[in-house]
């Protein structure tokens, strides 16, 4: 899966939970929540999706590695091809 | 149609999910209505069979109108308005043909200019006639209302609802959330003698629990914070029961369970606070199960009837917003709404030594008509030591 499947992915993950937002005008480095006003309950959803989509575990402590888009990009990347 | 919050006066039908001859059972999803806090799926409250549906898609309705009209399945079942009087805000969509009285169920609405002058007579024929007070708007010189009034508008309520020029809009009417929201909340400060509580929670042993338990879990049932303040809230709630309830008609009826509405707040503006069913009764998975829904319903609009009517409290954690703590204002007809701040981490004496602990200023805003300093201040020492156990949450 390339790197822009992934982000394909991630879009659609969080438009899942933020239906209002457009995601293609979110700056990929900064902080997600920060710049859609995600509560915990949403950036939940969306990990739970990714979960779904992508059929990987995320362990807790790796949440806070999905904070922007390009981390998440990043950190799903790496997990897809150690699971490969 | 169903008064789906305090201060909603019409809705739009957008479609039926059901057609004539159709079965129903309490909890199914008849109806698609239009408020101004978006699009609300409507539950039926009874078992029955579909006769006829009266109010077309597109139709602007007042709350109280007959939607459609249900036949029996032969058993006897509470009446809707008797229902909604007692322990709920909110009327239902639908009525049997068995109970004609009932065709327009008795709400015991808010008024926004205070409360209803209405004779014992005329009160009694309301009843008799299925008239919902709160809808009359021709009444005396002196603003009472009359039973010449109440007769009239019955009669007008048996003719066919006329089909409206509102057409039903996509999405959030943002200005129209607005002044719901500014009533209810200017009814609430202008009748609700709110007192104030705050008391500071070490939350050392709820979070290092839940970083040992969410260690063990997938993702999928993984463990908010959120969760534990709310069923907290909930177990506390045992001990101080008149919390949880509604102001109506003078006096206070408690809740029939233990329903807590969430405030969530919307990006695109204005908040809702639908309700979580039965939370004393759930555990946590259960808790946050819901709340995964809940919250997903909300942003994509698609919350039920009785998640909008059923609240009994609020909870508001708008300390995820950053804010250290929250005095809320009720959501009338509830008599109590209870505020999380963030969690700060603070120096603070723990048997003579001082640490870093992390801290939580839980709140209460209580009616003060209902409730007194002294019992809020043991729900509050309650919420705190439940979260020292968060294991028997």
């Amino acid at each position: 899966m390339t790197e822009n499947e992934i982000r394909e992915i991630v879009h659609q993950a969080l438009s899942n939970v933020a239906p209002e937002v457009d995601v293609a005008s979110l700056d990929p480095g900064r902080n997600l929540r920060d710049q859609i006003d995600m509560d915990s309950v949403d950036f939940l959803n969306f990990v739970i999706g990714l979960h779904k989509e992508l059929n990987l575990e995320i362990p807790d402590p790796d949440v806070a590695k999905l904070a922007t888009l390009n981390g998440c990009v990043t950190y799903l990347s790496t997990k897809i091809k150690q699971a490969s | 149609m169903p008064s789906l919050g305090a201060d909603m006066q019409f809705g739009t039908l957008v479609d039926w999910r059901v057609k004539p001859g159709d079965t129903v059972k309490r909890g199914d999803i008849v109806a698609l209505v239009e408020t101004e806090k978006g699009v609300i799926e409507v539950e039926i409250f009874e078992n029955g069979l579909i006769e006829s549906l009266i109010v077309q898609p597109g139709q602007k309705v007042p709350v109280g109108a007959t939607l459609a009209t249900l036949s029996g399945d032969g058993k006897k079942v509470e009446t809707p308005a008797a229902k909604a009087a007692v322990i709920s805000p909110a009327p239902v969509a639908l009525v049997k043909e068995e109970a004609p009285p009932l065709k327009i169920p008795i709400v015991p609405a808010p008024e926004p200019s205070g409360r209803l002058r209405v004779s014992p007579l005329a009160r009694r024929r309301a009843q008799e006639l299925g008239v919902d007070l709160s809808t009359i708007t021709d009444r005396g010189t002196d603003g009472s209302i009359t039973v010449g009034e109440i007769e009239k508008l019955s009669e007008s309520a048996k003719a066919p609802a006329q089909p409206s020029t509102t057409v039903p809009t996509k999405g959030l009417d943002l200005s129209a959330m607005r002044r719901v929201i500014a009533a209810a909340m200017a009814r609430s400060k202008r009748e609700i003698p709110h007192y104030y509580l705050v008391t500071t929670i070490d939350m050392r042993k709820s979070l290092d629990w839940l970083a040992a338990e969410n260690a063990k879990r997938p993702v999928t049932k993984r463990l908010l914070y959120s969760a534990l303040l709310i069923r907290a809230v909930a177990l506390a709630l045992r001990t101080t029961p008149e919390l949880n309830g509604f102001w109506l008609d003078e006096v206070f009826k408690p809740g029939d369970g233990v329903h807590i509405g969430v405030a969530i707040s919307l990006r695109q503006g204005g908040l809702v606070n639908p309700a979580i069913h039965d939370v004393d009764k759930k555990n946590l998975d259960e808790l946050m199960e819901n709340m995964l829904d809940l919250v997903n319903r909300a942003r994509t609009g698609h919350l039920r009837s009785s998640e909008l009517a059923d609240g009994t409290i609020t909870v508001t954690n708008l300390g995820e917003q950053g804010v250290e703590s929250v005095f809320g204002v009720i959501y009338p007809p509830q008599v109590a709404l209870v505020g999380f701040g963030k969690i700060v981490e603070r120096p603070v004496a723990v048997n003579g030594m001082i640490g870093v602990r992390p801290m939580i200023d839980a709140t209460l805003s209580a009616d003060h008509r209902v409730s007194d300093g002294h019992r809020g201040g043991r729900f509050l020492l309650a919420i705190e030591r439940l979260l020292q156990e968060p294991e028997k949450l």
